[in-house]
């Protein structure tokens, strides 16, 4: 049966995603040992009709691991008239660092020195303003992907000659950041709702502190400051889930790098240990909102 | 127990498998998708994709 023909008095909620890793499992462990039904829905084989009202879900976890897919399936969904967590403007704006940058600006948080170039070629002068070392990064990506540190215009020259031969006019757009003198380790906090549940180290030999390049997880203390940035950061791109990444400077000072919506928690929950169990918080905050709406 | 579509080794589940699970081959270390549980199946995971990611 597709999500087209299912009937409306299906499980309310749905888990949307194309992987099931132990994010996931943890997740649907969750629903069950509340009993609480759910419905695990492959992206892959997910369509709705436009015309078509209603949804068999009131309420999705979106866990859909392609950013282009993520954005899709809650935009078709919250279409069809279901709560989707995170929401479609969540994903559109943490899938694209630039207007993440511009959220986290106009909230007054504080993020690094950062600029857009349209071509690579202006990217070589809004280098030259922000000073080297810096990096860039693609508009859309995780993990580390692309990310580039540039010490000198040299090396510049070269990355933004493979850059300008890139086949998507969008690869074209250069995102352009300094590179913050810090420990070598970052900050991942996690948000769901309106709280922070703890925060972990992220620590690597490579310059690039994401667990998908091999960095070690470590608990951080959650401190009032932190905690308070993060759930700011999170809320000023919509996410209701959101891992948030954070670097030190050499004064201490926080800064806050990027909101991730579809927050992988392994590393995190290795860390923080048991008593912070996401997972649970997570299937907890659905509740929490299918509750409030109905009241 | 399956057998790896890549270099025929036999994989062992330690818990009941879930439609859409990735699990990892501990011979070559591919990755595979759970296709069905009733019968089991697997087969290579799709390669990560470029928008992939958190």
């Amino acid at each position: 049966m597709t999500a087209a023909t299912r009937p409306a008095s299906a499980a309310p909620f749905a888990v949307v995603a194309s992987r099931l890793r132990a994010d996931e499992k943890r997740v649907l462990e969750a629903f069950e040992r509340r009993g609480l039904p759910y419905e695990f829905v492959d992206s892959r084989a997910l369509w709705r009709e436009l015309q078509q009202s209603g949804t068999p879900w009131s309420f999705v976890l979106n866990r859909e691991i392609g950013q282009a897919r993520a954005l899709y399936a809650a935009r078709a969904l919250e279409a069809a008239g279901a709560t989707v967590v995170n929401p479609a403007r969540a994903v559109d704006v943490c899938g694209d660092k630039y207007r993440t940058s511009v959220a986290l600006r106009d909230a007054g948080l504080p993020t690094p020195r950062t600029a857009l170039a349209l071509t690579p070629e202006a990217a070589l002068d809004a280098l030259e303003a922000i000073g080297y070392p810096a990096v860039v990064k693609p508009l859309t990506g995780s993990w580390g992907r692309l990310v580039s540190k540039l010490p000198d215009r040299e090396v510049a020259e070269t990355v933004m000659e493979y850059i300008a031969a890139l086949p998507s006019p969008v690869s074209h757009i250069v995102y352009v950041q300094e590179l913050v003198p810090k420990p070598d380790r970052d900050i991942r906090v996690v948000v769901v709702g309106d709280e922070a549940l703890g925060a972990t180290y992220r620590s690597s030999a490579d310059w690039r502190t994401n667990v998908a390049r091999g960095a070690e997880t470590r608990r951080c203390p959650l401190t009032p400051e932190l905690a308070k940035l993060a759930v700011t950061a999170a809320q000023c791109v919509h996410a209701e889930i959101a891992g948030v990444d954070l670097v030190e400077d050499t004064d201490g000072d926080l800064l806050v790098l990027e909101v991730n919506h579809g927050v992988e928690f392994s590393g995190f929950q290795r860390a923080v240990g048991p008593e912070v169990p996401v997972a649970d918080r997570i299937v907890d905050h659905l509740i929490a909102r299918s509750q409030s709406c109905f009241e | 127990m399956v057998i790896c579509p890549e270099c025929e080794s036999s994989v062992a589940l330690a818990e009941p498998p879930k439609v859409n699970e990735i699990i990892e081959c501990g011979d070559c270390s591919s990755e595979l998708e759970v296709l069905t549980v009733d019968p089991l199946q697997v087969a290579l995971a799709p390669d990560v994709e470029e928008d992939w990611g958190e």
